[in-house]
């Protein structure tokens, strides 16, 4: 594959006071794929991406964003953090929590000006939140909460996309919004990295799929990762209720509609 | 009024605005404790330093009652990160022992001195006008209140140029991170400040006071708006009054002052917590009477809509049937029904409730609804 690498990691240790988390693990993700980072709680999954963004130290090993470490293409990489991780009772408004995406743009002690509001706005309409703008973000609901938090991932204009399980508490039509967003960025050249829990729909809405358990399970085209054997060394036997690589016949869901196009 | 009178009032106002500035991102970060911890800890410092230097001047008492402050932080964090124990329990337990130090230090060596507990509980807010700053033979006012405006305006100066790095720090430290702006320097920073501010007060206030002053009113603030800068501006606002009304009613009653102010802080609080519009338990309990009426006026239209053309209509519909039917009690059952006629959905005659038609378009969204 002659693509350039967006994401590589080598020999990766991660310990949270003696305990290895990560051990090992290797990882490479050629630009513009749609890739799912599957394996059962506490496998090491958001280690995994707080690591790679500097969030938490490595014991070994390294990371490199398009060949430069993390420090350094800060611009290229965008974030959705867990839902769960801030507190909504913060008094302060969507719009607000979006423009936080182009903080670094902005830089220190300058504030937004009119253009980065019109950026917010548009980035909020992207993901059909545009009239919400204004609400405060405690009266939003998990969905929306969760579609502001991309909003302000794509208002940051990355090139590599890391997302800790976006589609936690969000209804059916949330996630056909979300999942017709991440193949808009992919088709739009981007990566997306994106940690995911439903086994049944990682052939539907992924190409790409890394099975991590403390260690590297597995990673590739979902085609050749998302197999029986490599389940069970993920979940250790206890994944018999998915048929891998059937995700796509399924047909449970349909085509994704656009956000874009549904206008809100 | 004399003139003392209005530089303490001038003196307690300037702290109390100076310590709800910082202590709003205390609240935020939901680090109240960290105020308690800070404004004891330092005692340690100033004695150390009284004991190095042999004097009370106020610069190298703060610069050392400052590194206090920020040692507590640290220590705090030292702890925390051992996984041992919580962030609460870590501070209660590094600042007992730190202030604790400071206790022995001064009961045993400068028993004598000046520099009892006391002082340092409650402060020493009606000797304040007596200690002058004197420029070039001019006197200019109390030295506490220029002590005081200079922390203030550090405070704000800090909080309006590094506004959007405190909020997003605050808000989503992991993003501060990852963006660049890092959360453990502005971490430092603002406790570097909230040592600064404490130590400064505390002369003149006492450190319950300036515990009470960082807290409560940018709590209550924090139930009154959505939005950071209103809390910021309500928070100084309602610790202004605080000192003020304090001053008045401790002036009235001839008791302590930085008492009165601290406890016009806590009644603040709980007046706000009871009468804030969105969060306050009054607006929340007649929120909670108005969903439960609104819901039983509904299970009423649906009940009155599935009888209505029926042969039975005639017992269904008679207002005394409800109490039975609903297990609702009579003033309840008739709270109900004036609640669907004022708007309305029912009208009554010959004790027959009947649908109006608004009533019949309620009862179908309702069932659609549901
Ligand atoms: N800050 C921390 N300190 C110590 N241990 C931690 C910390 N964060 C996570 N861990 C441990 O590290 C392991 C991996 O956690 P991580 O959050 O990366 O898992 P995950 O794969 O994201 O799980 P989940 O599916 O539940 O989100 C878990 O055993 C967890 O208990
Ligand atoms: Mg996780």
């Amino acid at each position: 594959m002659d693509r350039p690498l967006a994401l590589e990691v080598r020999d990766l240790t991660v310990a949270y006071e003696e305990k290895p988390v990560l051990w090992d693990v290797d990882l490479e993700v050629p630009e513009g794929v749609l890739m799912a980072i599957v394996g059962p709680n506490g496998a090491g999954k958001s280690t995994l991406i707080k690591t790679v963004l500097g969030l938490v130290p490595s014991a070994a090993g390294q990371v490199r964003i398009y060949g430069q470490p993390y420090a350094r293409r800060r611009e290229l990489v965008g974030y959705v953090p867990q839902r769960g991780s801030v507190d909504w009772d913060f008094p302060t408004n969507a719009l607000d929590v979006v423009l936080m995406g182009l903080y670094r743009k902005i830089g220190w002690i300058r504030r937004p000006a009119r253009r980065e509001r019109e950026l917010a706005l548009e980035s909020l309409a992207k993901v059909g939140m545009a009239e919400y703008a204004d609400r405060q973000i405690s009266q939003l609901s998990g969905g929306q909460q969760q579609r502001v938090f991309l909003a302000r991932a794509l208002v940051q204009d990355a090139q590599v996309y890391l997302m800790d399980e976006p589609f936690a508490g969000v209804d059916a039509t949330t996630e056909r919004a979300i999942v017709a967003l991440l193949r808009e960025l992919r088709a739009a050249g981007k990566t997306l990295i994106v940690v995911h829990h439903d086994l049944q729909t990682v052939s539907e809405y992924f190409d790409w799929l890394m099975l991590l358990n403390v260690r590297h399970i597995a990673s590739g085209p979902v085609a050749e990762v998302f197999t029986a054997d490599n389940l069970r060394d993920a979940y250790g036997g206890r994944v018999a209720f998915v048929t891998p690589n059937a995700g796509s016949e399924n047909g449970h869901l349909s085509e994704p509609q656009s956000l874009l196009s549904r206008g809100g | 009024m004399s003139t003392a009178q209005i530089e303490i009032i001038l003196i307690a106002s300037v702290v109390a605005a100076s310590c709800a500035l910082i202590g709003t991102f205390l609240v935020l970060r939901k680090m109240a404790l960290m105020s308690d911890a800070i404004s004891h800890a330092i005692l340690l410092g100033i004695v150390v330093m009284f004991f190095l230097t042999r004097s009370r001047a106020s610069l190298p008492m703060i610069l050392a009652a400052t590194a206090t402050g920020v040692l507590t932080v640290y220590l705090v964090e030292l702890l925390v990160q051992t996984r041992l124990v919580k962030e609460d329990a870590a501070i209660g337990l590094v600042f007992p022992a730190l202030f604790s130090i400071g206790v022995i230090l001064i009961s045993r060596y400068a028993a004598n001195i000046h520099l009892d507990i006391d002082a340092v509980l409650l402060g020493e807010l009606v000797f304040a006008p007596f200690d002058r700053l004197i420029v070039a033979g001019r006197d200019i006012g109390p030295k506490t209140l220029w002590l005081g405006l200079s922390v203030g305006v550090i405070n704000l100066a800090f909080i309006l140029l590094f506004y959007k790095e405190l909020k997003l720090a605050t808000f989503d430290p992991g993003l501060a991170a990852a963006l660049g702006f890092s959360p453990v320097l502005i971490h430092y920073a603002l406790m570097t400040l909230v040592s600064v501010t404490a130590v400064s007060s505390f002369e003149a206030v006492g450190s319950i006071l300036v515990i009470a002053l960082m807290i409560g009113p940018p709590a209550a603030a924090y139930l009154l708006t959505d939005r950071l800068p209103v809390m910021l501006a309500l928070g100084v606002l309602l610790a202004v009054v605080s000192a003020v009304l304090g001053y008045l009613i401790a002036y009235l009653v001839n008791g302590s002052i930085a008492g009165s102010m601290a406890t016009m802080t806590g009644v603040i609080f709980v007046i706000v917590l009871m009468v804030a519009p969105q969060r306050g338990l009054i607006s929340r309990w007649s929120r909670q009477r108005r969903q439960r009426a609104q819901f039983a006026a509904e299970a009423l239209l649906v009940h009155l809509s599935q009888h209505t053309g029926q042969p039975e209509f005639a017992a269904e519909c008679a207002v005394t049937h409800l109490t039975g039917h609903f297990r609702w009690s009579e003033p309840f059952a008739a709270q109900i029904v004036r609640f669907a006629r004022q708007r309305d959905w029912i009208e009554e005659s010959d004790g027959c409730l009947r649908l109006t038609r608004a009533g019949t378009r309620v009862a179908s969204q309702v069932m659609v609804r549901s």
